[in-house]
Order: C-alpha cells, then structure tokens, then sequence
C-alpha cells in the first residue's frame, strides 16, 4: 500500500526520501546525541523575542493612532457593563458604600421569583419535565446557600454563550462560504482551544484589565472553536438538492443562508451551541482563578481548605446551570427549526413579569425571599467528607498498589521511551507519515512544527506532555467508543447519558481531582484520571453521533443481503460512521491537551507546568511559546487524523461505488 | 457618565451617614481596587481594609487576581493595594516589580512566614531522632513510597513556587526524592490522606495557614539559614555545595501601586499603619477555615472589636 503511494506521487517523493536522509544524517553525525535543548538554554532565544513582542503590543503598538491598549480596555468596559448590569440584577442589587455605612437601596430580584420565571418558560419551550427540573434546580441553589454565586456566575455566562455563539456562527458561515480559508481558521482554531490560558495570561491582563472582561475573553477564545467546527460541519452536510432548490424559486444568498441553509443545519448547529455552552461553564474555575468570581471561586474557595463536600455542593451548582441553560436553549433551537416560535405574545410576557417581581417586591416585607434564611440553608458537605475519609482509610492500600502498578510498569516506561527517542528520527518518521497521508504539504508543516518544539528548548516536556496525551486519548476513546455504540442502540437511555456527559464536562475536574489525590497522590496517576475523565466525554459524544446518523436504508439493505449483527456492525454501521469516529478522535484529543494545564495542577512535570512556572516567573514569552508547544503537538495530530480521515473517506467511498 | 453615577452613589451614601460624625471627605471618588487572591488570611485582612476604608467614604473594589499574575496590573494602575505578598514564594518578582518604580513596598503586615519540611507527629516514633534532620540520613526508607523506594518520598511544594528542595538533598547527602505537588491543595489532600491513615509522610508546609493547627506535627530542624548558606558554597556542612540549610522565613509584605499616593495620600498612610499580629491571624483564618464562618463576618467581628486599632491607624481622617 505505501509502495502504491509512493509510486504514486512520483518523483517529489525521491526529493522528500533524500531529503530525509540527509537530514538525519547531518542531525546525528554532527550535533551531540542529547542535544535538544532546554528551555533555559535553547537554541534559539524565541522565548525572549516572544516576551519582547508583548511588551512591544502591549505598550507601544496602536492602529491608526489609537494605542491598541486603549482599545481592548474600551472593549472590556463595554463587555463589562452589561455583566455588571446582570450582576446588580440577578446577584447584589443596588448597594451603597461597605463597611459600617453599608446601604441597600434595591434588593436583587428574588430567588423565588426568578425560579418561578425560568420554570414558566421552560414549560413553554419544552413541557413539565423541563420546568420540574428548573424548579429543583432553583431550590437546590437558594437552600444550599449557593444562589448569590450561582447568579454571578450565570450573568458571565449567559453574556458568554452569547458572543460566543455569534462570533462562531459569523467565522462558520465564512469559512464555509470560502473553502480555502477553511483550513486556516481550522487551524487557528484548534490553537485557540489548545494553547492553555495561563500561556498568555499577562498579556491578557493588560489588555484587557483585571477581573471579569479578561476571563470573559479567555472563555470566549475557549468556547467558540466548536461552534465553528459545527457550523461548517452543519453547512456542508446540507443536501446539495435543497440548495438548488433555492437557487431555482430565486432566492438571494442571504435569504438562502437564513430561509434555507441555518434552518435546515439547525439539528447540527445545535451540537455546537451545546458545546458552547459545556465548555463556557467548564471555564468557569479558570475564570475565577483570573478574577470572574461567583462559583467557580467558591469551589477553589473550598478546596482551598479541602473542604471536598462544599466544593462539590458548588460545582454541581454549576453542572445545575450548565444543563438547565443547554435544554432551554436546545428546547428554542428545535422550535426554531420546526417554525413555531410565535408563542411569545403579551400575556405570556405579563405572566413571567408577574412571577418574577411579585416576589421580588415581597422580598422586601419578607427577607427570607429575597436570601435563604442562613439557618434553614442544607448541606451534605459533611457526608461527603466522611465518606472521602472512609473510602481513604479503607481503600488506600488496594488503589495505591493499582497506582503503582500502572506507574512502575506502564507509564514510566512508556514516558522514558519517548524522551529517549532522538528527536530528528521522531520529527522525521511523523513528517513521513504525514506525506503518505496527506502529501507533500502536510510532511512540510508537520516537519516545521516539530521543529519548532526542538529549537525552543521544549522537546522533552513536550515528550511528557504527549506520552500523558496519547495514553489519555487511548483510555478514554478505549472506554468512549463502545460505550458510545452501545448507548447509541439503546434510545431510552440516551437522556441518562447526555445528563452524565455533560456532568463529567462541566463538574469542575478539580472538584473529583483533589479527593483523587488523596488516593492516587500527586503525579502523573492522578494527572490521567483528570485528563481521561473529561476527554471521555466527546469520544462517546461522537460514538452515538456517528452511530444514529447511518443511513436507515444501508442498514436495511445489509439486512436483506443477509448480513449477521456483526457484519452489519463491521462493514455497513462502522464504515459510515468512520467520519464521524474521527472527527472525535480529534475533539478527544484536543480536550486532553486543553487539560494539561489542569492536570499541571495535580504535579505533572509537562508543559502545563512550564506554563505556570513561567507565570510564577512573570515571563510572558516563556508562557506563550511552551503553549505553543502544546498547539504543535495537537496541530500535528490534527494534520494526521485529518489526513487519515480523508483517505478513509475516500477509500470508503470507492468500497460503497 | 461612570463618574456621575459614582457622584450620584457617594452623594446617596453620604446623605445616608449624614448625622454621624465623620466630616471626612476623601481625597478622590476613584475606586480603590485592592487585590485578593484565594488563601484564607488574604481574604479575612482585605475585608478589615475594606470595611475600614469604606467607613471612611473611600470607593473601594475588591479585585480578584491571581498570585503571581499581579505585577502587571499593580505597575499599570488596574490593582491599587495588595495586603499579603509572600517573600518565600514571590521574592524575585516583588522586586523585581518594585524596581521598576512603579510599585511601592508599604512595610510589612506583622507574621513572618515559616517554612520548611515538615512530617505528622506519630512519625517521630519511626524515626526517633526527629526533628534533627540528620535523623533524617537513617531512617529514610521509613519515609519511602513504591516508587522511591529505599529512598524516601518528600513532597515538595509546586515546581513554580521553588524552595530548592533538590539542591538541599544533594548538599545534605539526604536519601530523598522529591515529588513536586501541583497546587497547594494538592499537597494538603496528600498530608490530610496520610494523617488520616497514619501513613508516612514528609512535606512542604508553611504558616500562616490553619493545617499546622488542625495536623499535629513538627518542622524538621535544618542548619539555620544564612543569606552566606544560599549565595556561597564554602559555607556550612557540605564545603562544595550551597543549600546546605534550612529554608528562610519569610516577611508578608502589603504592596501598592506607586501613582495613588498622589490620589489618596490618607488611605496610603492607613495601608502602610495596617499591621496584624501572627497569633490572631492564626485564629482568624481558623474561624473560616475549620469553623467554616464566611470571611465578612470574620472580619466585620474583628473590626467591631477593634475599632480602637482601626480608627488610630486612621488618624489622617479623623478630622
């Protein structure tokens, strides 16, 4: 097969094959057998032109005059009124002055009221159920003591799915509209979802300031790449025919796009709103690590003094927001596709207005509406303290011996095999598999970017960042996939497991992570249970994708053919849905890279945790090119799936002709 | 159209306080942003400032920020006033920030900071020597995990946070190997698990901070530390090795942002006369900590009982 290939593309190949060579021979004969480089003493100094570049934009760039500075504070002020709005009205209301000559002028809208509200317009978009689930949720937040936070946090949430999804439907329609842009936004995206936030944080704050814009910033560079995705994953796959059909009854482009093609691509459009929102609110504890406060504080708050059950009690609450706002929205989604939006009218905005201020104007004659009265507040924080404490007294002995046993005989050896890899045999034998998957420019840009790694310094933590990566990604697509398969064939449980999906997605990791610790300690064990845990989550998203999306008809007629469970499985159902397979492959593996950063937290020795020592240093430039580093690695396994996945593609089609 | 609104908001409040005798007027209505990162003391001590600077008719903003990512925002004006910046872990860029001219070092808060390799009581039964760290050459193993083994597991503090636990090994000739934590409440879980069993343990703990009070255990006694000890081989046990010491204690120090002297002289002096007592702070951050009470009636009850201290601290507005 490789000989085919090879014949195939002629004569560059030779250039390539000898090209290769030389560069391995030059590589190893006159440079030193361990030279990689460190990041104190690379080979080139980009870390430091990197550092002088931010001073540099940070400083002194302007466009047309205007210092650029000024700019992105005039746009973090206009990003921040509006939250802060919400704040006031959801959270704190209208206070003056602090200390003994504190005042409130307005009280927050109630907490009763807003529950009664949000259950009200969830019976309208989606029946009881949904509006039960509200009511729970609502009380869950105001009797655990939770509600202040939880509306915080919600009024920087809401503000960001929104520009999130705009922004990422608005880069969709243009990549799509303009195919050979396409691979570049793809790749700018997959830089914004993978070069951890820590990386670039300094210059982020200074220009956007302190406190919520800049983490409004950051959640909006981290939650709309898939929205983008979805969008041109959504617009491609609508049906040539319907576009001709438009094109015939005379209908311009824009009516197309919103007459025809959104409407049509809304069940896919809707994937990517979903993550939006996952993602949004798995970036609240980073958020507040930079200064969004609300819940995700509160979870680091408790965690802070290992209080497991309060920070658990908090990043449910968020989990609560997170599928409370992901059905509501998907609920209005589906209406839109299906037409039937006219329901608002007047008496159904008389009624929610009368169910939130009623109570609210009663919260002033009776406190206990307006806050949880402090002595009724619940918590089973200290159950779930004693059972962490249990399972540590009564467990450890046998978990830890797992531990080591997966450390001393998996892992390390596995780690030490790839950092004793010489990297010019490495960077090359990838560069050749990239060409023979996707042609000369892949090998070239896969070659570049390996390149990149070594000459900053950063090869070997890059090594241990790909050896806990591969390792993650292996587990959780070993785990994803057939679980995935297997729900997809069973729809009564489907509801079950999008609700534990989009817990794992949103249930802040550091929440399980640190009990965790307490049985795995701190190390690389601990670092892949984090990884694994969250990057599950689109592999088996993907699965049941793929799965429902074969078409009915190939199915019946493997059917007819005769074909058993399995054969159908192996050579109708599995073929049609490698697409897909793949694409989560890929969204598996940039989660796990996005996690390195947290798993940093647990004690990893990576390039997640050059990025905060670099922080800790106060170095921009070192910050910035480690995770650079971590967008190489996912730049080059993005190259390779997508390769393998368009050979796929293109061999299946022929096996089907 | 921000400033009116604040105009509107300070007129309202002052008509609120109206009878009570403070005439103070203070010198600008600009909010004062003081800087609170997510340790337990920071919280409780920003909270007295802001209670006592809002008293006294300041706009006061409380900022959330990151430890380390604060230089930026403290050189450029975004973060006015930070109480708690730690020698042990931010020395280098304290200084670094404060050379540049931009920030100013107001003094020290009053704790000093401690710490060092520290191990759970019931461990000195295993290794009868303790707290002399040449206990430590003999009975090591004692100390050891799995993965370390004969060697033993010392779990140090975060990579960034540095310490120079590996340097002091090898200058001390320690059968140790060191396991970097990733947060500080990862390192805790670790010590809480093995407290709990009774497990062997050796980490990196510091004080302030309401483990120490909640554990109970001791630090380990290196050689004492000497600025010479750091800086110069010759020095001490090992001739060819620097580190071959304890680690040094640390001042807590409140820092600020050079420019607001000029807008707020009196509440700087009130910053630079804030100061708190080690004990106290020990039991402020253990009333939040393990009691659980929330950080604004920590602080409110300290206030109302020491309005006295407060109110001396703040005699430039007491006209």
């Amino acid at each position: 097969m490789a000989s085919d290939a090879l014949r195939g593309k002629g004569f560059g190949w030779v250039y390539g094959a000898a090209s290769v060579v030389v560069f391995l021979a030059v590589s190893i004969l006159v440079l030193p057998s361990d030279f990689a480089g460190s990041p104190n003493a690379p080979w080139l100094g980009v870390a430091a032109w990197v550092d002088r570049a931010m001073t540099w934009l940070v400083r002194d760039a302007s466009i047309g005059g205007l210092a650029l500075s000024d700019l992105t504070r005039a746009l973090a002020a206009a990003a921040q009124a509006p939250i802060e709005a919400m704040q006031k009205v959801l959270a704190e209301g209208w206070v003056t002055g602090a200390g003994f000559n504190k005042t409130q002028i307005l009280p927050p809208m109630s907490w009763l009221g807003l529950t009664l509200g949000c259950a009200f317009v969830a019976y309208r978009l989606a029946g009881p159920a949904l509006a039960i689930f509200a009511v729970v949720s609502g009380l869950y937040l105001a009797s655990f003591g939770l509600w202040i936070s939880a509306m915080m946090t919600l009024a920087s949430v809401l503000f960001c799915v929104l520009v999130a999804l705009l922004l990422g439907l608005a880069l969709g329609i243009r990549a799509h509209r303009a195919p050979h842009i396409e691979p570049v936004v793809r790749a700018i995206m997959n830089v914004m979802q993978t070069v951890p936030i820590f990386s670039y944080l300094l210059p982020t704050l200074l220009l956007f300031g302190y406190g919520p814009s800049a983490a409004l910033f950051a959640t909006v560079a981290y939650a709309m790449p898939p929205m983008v995705h979805a969008t041109v994953l959504a617009l491609q796959a609508v049906p040539s025919d319907t576009l001709d059909l438009a094109r015939m009854t005379g209908c311009s482009r824009r009516q197309t796009l919103w007459r025809v093609e959104l409407p049509v691509a809304m069940p896919r459009l809707a994937i990517g709103l979903n993550q939006v929102v996952m993602m949004t609110l798995n970036m609240v504890i980073i958020a507040s690590m930079i200064g969004a406060g609300g819940l995700g504080y509160d979870v680091l708050r408790a965690l802070r003094r290992l209080d497991f059950g309060a920070a658990f009690e908090a990043g449910m609450a968020i989990v609560v927001l997170a599928v409370l706002l992901d059905r509501m929205t998907q609920a209005m989604a589906r209406r839109q596709s299906a037409g039937t939006t006219g329901t608002s009218g007047l008496r159904t905005g008389i009624i929610l207005a009368g169910l939130v201020i009623v109570p609210t104007l009663a919260s002033l004659a009776v406190p206990a509406l307006a806050l949880w009265p402090k002595a009724a507040t619940l918590s089973i924080a200290q159950p779930l303290n004693d059972a962490v404490s249990y399972i540590n007294q009564r467990f450890f002995d046998p978990l830890d011996s797992l531990r080591t046993f997966a450390l001393l005989k998996l892992m390390n050896p596995f780690r030490d095999a790839l950092q004793m890899l010489p990297w010019p045999l490495a960077i090359s034998a990838v560069a050749v598999l990239a060409g023979w998957l996707g042609g000369r420019g892949a090998a070239f840009s896969v070659f570049a970017m390996g390149l990149f790694v070594v000459v900053t310094g950063y090869w070997s933590a890059t090594m241990g960042s790909l050896y806990l990566t591969i390792l993650a990604v292996l587990l959780s697509l070993a785990l994803g996939f057939p679980f995935g398969i297997w729900v997809a064939a069973k729809p009564r449980m489907q509801q079950g497991v999008q609700l534990l999906l989009d817990t794992l997605q949103t249930l802040p990791t550091l929440v399980y992570l640190l009990p965790a610790v307490m049985l795995f300690r701190n190390g690389d064990f601990s670092a892949l249970i984090a990884i694994v845990s969250y990057s599950v989550a689109p592999a088996v998203r993907y699965a049941i994708d793929g799965m429902r999306h074969v078409p009915p008809e190939r199915v019946e007629a493997a059917a007819m053919a005769g074909c058993s469970k399995w054969q159908t499985f192996r050579y109708v159902r599995l073929p049609a849905a490698l697409p897909t397979l793949l694409l989560g492959v890929n969204q598996t593996v940039m989660m796990a890279l996005s996690m390195l950063v947290i798993a940093a937290l647990v004690g990893t020795r990576e390039l997640g945790q050059q990025v905060f020592t670099s922080l800790s240093q106060g170095l921009a430039g070192p910050g910035i090119v480690a995770g650079l580093c971590v967008a190489c690695l996912a730049l080059i396994i993005d190259t390779l799936l997508k390769a393998a996945a368009a050979r796929a593609v293109q061999r299946n089609g022929v096996a089907h002709d | 159209m921000a400033k009116m609104k604040t105009m509107i908001l300070t007129g309202t409040a002052a008509l609120l306080i109206g009878g009570s005798a403070q005439a103070f007027e203070p010198e600008s209505d600009q909010p004062i942003k003081l800087m609170q990162a997510d340790w337990t003391s920071m919280l409780v001590h920003t909270e007295i400032l802001n209670i006592v600077l809002s008293t006294y008719g300041y706009t006061v903003e409380k900022v959330i920020a990151d430890d380390s990512a604060r230089y930026p925002g403290f050189e450029s004006g975004d973060l006015t006033i930070a109480l708690e910046t730690w020698q042990t872990t931010q020395d280098k860029a304290f200084n670094a920030s404060v050379g540049t001219g931009k920030v100013l070092d107001m003094g020290e808060l009053g704790p000093h900071a401690r710490e060092d390799w520290w191990y759970p009581a019931y461990m000195a039964e295993l290794c009868p020597g303790l707290p002399d760290w040449t206990a430590l050459k003999s009975c090591a193993e004692a100390f050891a995990a799995p993965e370390t083994a004969p060697k033993g597991r010392y779990l140090g503090a975060p990579v960034a946070w540095g310490g120079f636990d590996e340097e002091r090994i090898q200058a001390l000739d320690l059968p140790f190997e060191v396991v970097h934590a990733g947060t500080d409440a990862a390192m805790f879980a670790e010590l809480k698990s093995a407290y709990e069993r009774k497990a062997p343990i050796m980490l990196w703990v510091y004080e302030p901070h309401w483990a120490p009070s909640v554990f109970e255990g001791a630090f380990v006694e290196f050689p004492p530390y000497e600025d010479a000890c750091y800086a110069d081989p010759a020095w001490g046990l090992n001739p060819n090795a620097a580190h071959d010491c304890g680690k040094p204690q640390g001042w807590i120090k409140k820092m600020a942002w050079a420019e607001g002297e000029k807008i707020w002289p009196c509440a700087y002096d009130i910053v630079r006369k804030f100061t708190m007592d080690g004990d106290e702070v020990g039991k402020l951050v253990y009333e939040v900590d393990v009691n659980g009470r929330s950080v604004e009636d920590v602080a409110m009850e300290w206030a109302t009982a020491n309005e006295a201290k407060w109110r001396e601290w703040s005699a430039c507005a007491a006209n």
